[in-house]
């Protein structure tokens, strides 16, 4: 069978190569089935380098938990400087999953399926490490419960419902509920087809508990279409809500540069375009690596970039309109604040911002650095950069200056705080590792249905609806 | 191919569906139980004395007042634990070859204080103070249970913050006088109750008398009483919106 160059109008297609249900299989399951595939090098340098900034996240916790927070550079002003940056940024990082596996699966975007597996993981990783800094910035994470939940506690007492870091609190949690469990949801019928496809008994057993009975009929089949559509339709209002209420810990409060209200939509376009950038860092590489070229596509890449480009271009908008603001505002401290930005001791971090999210993005208009892998990589290494830098820019930098002129202070963070902002790196470069190798890094099923698609034409597509039977 | 599970791997199945989702809620539920049980309180757990000395002994049957040994409690945070003088008052003079006042006799004639364990007390971050409760009118069984009673002391109540702010909240529930005794102020309230215990018996109080007495929950939310509350806590010039800020008992 071959993929349907026609059908979606583009020049690379989706699925390349001469495939069949058989070799599509075979692509993806024996990633996980042949486990001498991972003993190449890159795989194993890969985590082995991850696995030591795991460790240096271990000990910068620890040492945290014992001494205190104090071993961070925050204090007042600056109450809030890399955790929260660091939160944010890693919570954005994960938008592009929830986009990809929902928003485009309700627009009945085909392109999505080879890369939404991959990336519903990364959200799930990367919420991980975003709930981290929060959880251990309250110094005692082991009581943060009854500060962080509404639960009629031997206190009395409940979180303030006023404000906006409890709306947080939720906002996260549902997050991370309903991303996993829509992951996990999608990868059932995976796990049949692992189940059948196993050797051994024993794991013939394992992928056969994970799959929950999964025998593919019908029945099965009409239940995980409907369950998977109203879990997309959950999904899809977080991919806005989660930054717009991220967003809001800082609108809500009165904090020069903090109290716009473009602050959600702009905090939620940076989120995609933060996220779209880590799934071409990872998925470059990893389809590299993987021999999965055929799956992941020029054109899938192209797309991503495209979108990396359009959200770009809204952040850099909301840039423009944050000075706008600080202008229009009359207020001394809002304008001082940007002031600041441009020419007070953190300067170069702004203009670095300006150059990574405003300046090299534009290369993406340019079909030719679209297709030019090396190129689209290095955007998007600078664009995550940028974007850590958005938020260090917000953050610490509007918290150094404040309405009191005697009460402003520098910021610095210390060794700690780079410790522990690598050591997340390094947990999700680890996990997502572990997950390309124990888990179908492509959704096989998903993946069979576009090629039976794409090889028969429009006509059915109509009939069937959004995902189409099968 | 064989099959991979037996039948019965259904049932499992659909157990585990049933206990992953109930066993959370069922922890949770036990956690809240325990953390509001004498396990965890010791509410109503006699606690070991170097001396098995008896309230009941002391306070109900000699009728001896709170404040011959507690002698702060009117001016100071701290109700004040007797010294070994203040028991010596009188048994140096009865019981003097007793055993079990061995300790006592010891303490006396070595300079060294009994080590008493405490019975009550609150964590170092609450700042509570007895004078400002005493000088209010509340009286001592409101929180500490019926210490006329106890033969070896133990808690009456478990100090759980949620239990100290249903008062702090609305104390017109709480605040009580005997409208036979106009002529008393409250400091003198809380203590003519055991005077009028003496006197009269427990069959003399008021049913509301009773509670205190009985360290029952004094909360009534008639609406005579709570209206007469309210009348206190004006008269008494308790700012209530202020009583639950956490800076009342949190610096």
């Amino acid at each position: 069978m071959m993929a349907d160059k026609e059908g979606l109008g583009g020049h690379d297609p989706l699925i390349g190569g001469q495939q069949t249900f058989q070799s599509l299989d075979n692509t993806i399951a024996s990633v996980v089935q042949d486990q001498k595939r991972h003993s190449n090098k890159p795989w194993m340098a890969t985590t082995f380098i991850a696995f030591i900034f795991v460790n240096i996240l271990m000990v910068s916790v620890g040492w945290l938990v014992y001494q205190g927070i104090g071993i961070w550079g925050n204090n007042v002003p600056a109450g809030w400087a890399f955790d929260i940056i660091n939160f944010v940024w890693w919570i954005g990082i994960g938008h592009a999953g929830t986009l990809i596996s929902a928003i485009l699966l309700l627009l009945r975007q085909q392109w999505r399926n080879s890369i939404n597996r991959f990336s519903e993981a990364m959200t799930i990783f990367a919420v991980m490490c975003a709930a981290m800094f929060p959880l251990f910035h309250t110094g005692r994470p082991w009581v943060a419960f009854y500060w962080l939940l509404p639960y009629p506690n031997i206190m009395g007492v409940w979180p303030q419902f006023r404000s906006p870091l409890i709306w947080d609190v939720f906002a996260v949690s549902t997050y991370f509920t309903v991303s996993l469990v829509f992951w996990l949801v999608g990868l059932v019928p995976d796990f049949g087809t692992l189940r059948d496809r196993a050797e051994k008994v024993a794991m013939k057993r394992f992928w056969a508990i994970l799959a929950m009975g999964w025998r593919g009929s019908q029945k099965h089949w009409h239940r995980y279409e409907q369950a998977y559509l109203i879990l997309a339709g959950i999904s899809t209002p977080l991919v806005l809500s989660v930054h717009s209420i991220v967003s809001l810990d800082f609108a809500v409060s009165i904090v020069p540069g903090w109290n716009t209200a473009v602050f959600p939509p702009y905090f939620v376009a940076g989120a995609v375009f933060a996220g779209f950038a880590m799934v071409l860092l990872l998925a470059i590489p990893i389809r590299a690596i993987y021999g999965l070229k055929d799956l992941i596509t020029m054109r899938h890449i192209d797309w991503c970039a495209k979108i990396m480009l359009t959200t770009g271009l809204i952040v850099f908008f909301g840039y423009m309109l944050e000075v706008y603001y600080g202008w229009y505002s009359g207020e001394i401290p809002e304008t001082r604040v940007m002031l600041w930005r441009f020419f007070g001791p953190y300067k170069y971090l702004y203009w670095l911002l300006i150059l990574c999210n405003g300046v090299i993005p534009q290369l993406m208009w340019s079909p030719k650095a679209r297709r030019h892998i090396p190129t689209v990589w290095f955007v998007c290494l600078v664009v995550s950069l940028g974007m850590w830098l958005e938020r260090f820019v917000i953050i610490p930098m509007s918290l150094t200056i404040n309405y009191l002129p005697a009460s402003d202070r520098m910021y610095y963070p210390t060794l700690w705080d780079f410790g522990m902002f690598t050591g997340t790196i390094g947990f999700f470069v680890f996990m997502m590792f572990l997950f390309v190798r124990f888990l179908p890094t492509i959704n096989m099923f998903e993946m069979k249905d576009l090629l039976h698609t794409l090889s028969h034409g429009k006509a059915r597509k109509v009939a069937v609806g959004a995902k189409g039977g099968r | 191919m064989a099959q991979l599970f037996k039948p019965a791997a259904n049932q499992a199945a659909k157990m585990s569906l049933i206990f992953g989702t109930t066993l959370p809620i069922v922890i949770g539920l036990m956690i809240a139980a325990v953390s509001r049980s004498p396990l965890n309180t010791k509410v109503e757990v006699p606690k070991n004395q170097p001396v098995p000395f008896s309230h009941q002994h002391h306070a109900w049957e000699l009728g001896i007042d709170c404040r011959y040994c507690h002698t702060s409690v009117e001016k100071s945070s701290f109700a004040g634990i007797p010294p070994t003088e203040t028991c010596m008052s009188c048994h140096s003079q009865i019981w003097t070859n007793s055993p079990m006042l061995e300790p006592i006799r010891q303490s006396y004639e070595t300079g060294t204080p009994i080590r008493w364990n405490k019975v009550n007390k609150v964590p170092e971050f609450v700042y509570f103070n007895h004078s400002i409760h005493i000088a209010r009118g509340l009286n001592c069984n409101t929180c500490h249970g019926p210490v006329q009673e106890m033969n070896i002391t133990y808690k009456g109540n478990a100090f759980q913050m949620a239990w100290c702010v249903q008062c702090h909240r609305a104390p017109q529930n709480y605040f009580y006088k005997d409208e036979s005794r106009p002529d008393l102020s409250p400091r003198q309230q809380v203590f003519n109750l055991y005077w009028k215990l003496q006197e009269k018996g427990r069959s003399g109080l008021s049913g509301r008398e009773q509670d205190f007495i009985e360290g029952h929950d004094p909360i009534s939310l008639a609406k005579d009483d709570v209206d007469k509350g309210r009348k206190l806590v004006n008269e008494y010039g308790v700012k209530v919106q202020q009583l639950a800020d956490c800076s009342v008992c949190h610096r």
